[in-house]
């Protein structure tokens, strides 16, 4: 059974103000040199081999993301 | 009358309002589980024949979501939850829900949400303030960071509006800091029963 794995993540030009704060405590730990963190969703489906990419583009499209704010990426493992 | 989210009717009613505190643990995002529930199916129905419909906080989230109004609502920029008397200006009495209203009043209603923050494009927001669909927003600091300080928005139509603050919280002195709430559900009630401005 395929497993397909979904990321959402909020578009670049909305402010995301949870990577902010993470981004905030990172030298905290120690942690230098990062530029940027957005937060974001991570989905994975098993689905039947029937389902094909058209149907994920719709699941992901039309439910996990909205795409007034956020953008996705579908893939296969 | 209430309405439950498994049915896909609205049981004759004239007019809907979408409350709000919570809907399905705001999974996913605040109200994006709702709005895909039968019973939005009849609203998206019913507004295409013009029945006037109100979202408040989590309603608006959930209109928003439905594809009722553009845009979206997203986590308020200094992510605390906002909770206080809000003071709005009124910017448009052309709604269903706003013809009691003379343009420009100031009102105070209560805020309360985690996800306020009104966002859309530029193109969305020029066309929403070109329209004068911008109904109400924030006065006094803008309490969440959303665009342009909108704190409630219409359809082209009028007829639906979705806003942040809730009014039916400014009802009654006893349990809210104004009455100013009022006259929302007054002005749907003037247009139901084709009175406008009869029974100030």
């Amino acid at each position: 059974m395929p497993r397909v794995v979904v990321d959402v993540v909020v578009k670049p030009e909305i402010l995301d103000p949870q990577g902010q704060a993470i981004l905030r405590a990172l030298p905290r730990l120690g942690v230098h040199g990062v530029r940027d963190v957005r937060q974001g969703k991570h989905f994975e489906f098993d689905v039947d081999d029937d389902v094909d990419a058209e149907t994920l583009q719709r699941i992901a499209g039309e439910l996990l993301a909205n795409p007034v704010i956020e953008e996705w990426t579908v893939h296969w493992r | 009358m209430c309405l439950w989210h498994a049915e896909d009717t609205l049981r004759g009613v004239q007019a809907v309002v979408v409350p709000g505190g919570f809907s399905y643990g705001d999974y996913l995002r605040a109200g994006a589980i709702a709005a895909r529930q039968p019973v939005l199916r009849a609203v998206i129905d019913a507004v295409q024949r013009g029945i006037p419909v109100l979202g408040i906080c989590n309603g608006f989230q959930i209109l928003c979501e439905a594809g009722l109004l553009p845009g979206a609502l997203v986590r308020n920029a200094g992510l605390h939850f906002v909770c206080r008397d809000q003071r709005l200006r009124v910017e448009s009495s052309a709604t269903a829900w706003t013809g009691r209203y003379a343009p420009g009043a100031e009102i105070v209603v209560p805020l309360k949400s985690l996800e306020g923050r009104y966002v859309a494009d530029s193109a969305t927001l020029a066309a929403l303030e070109r329209q004068r669909r911008v109904v109400f927003r924030y006065l006094g600091g803008n309490p969440n960071g959303a665009a342009h300080d909108i704190a409630g928005i219409a359809s082209a139509d009028g007829r639906v509006l979705g806003m942040m603050p809730h009014p039916e919280h400014a009802i009654d002195p006893l349990t809210g800091p104004s009455t100013d709430g009022l006259d929302l559900f007054r002005s749907a009630i003037d247009i139901l029963l084709g009175s406008v401005r009869s029974f100030s």
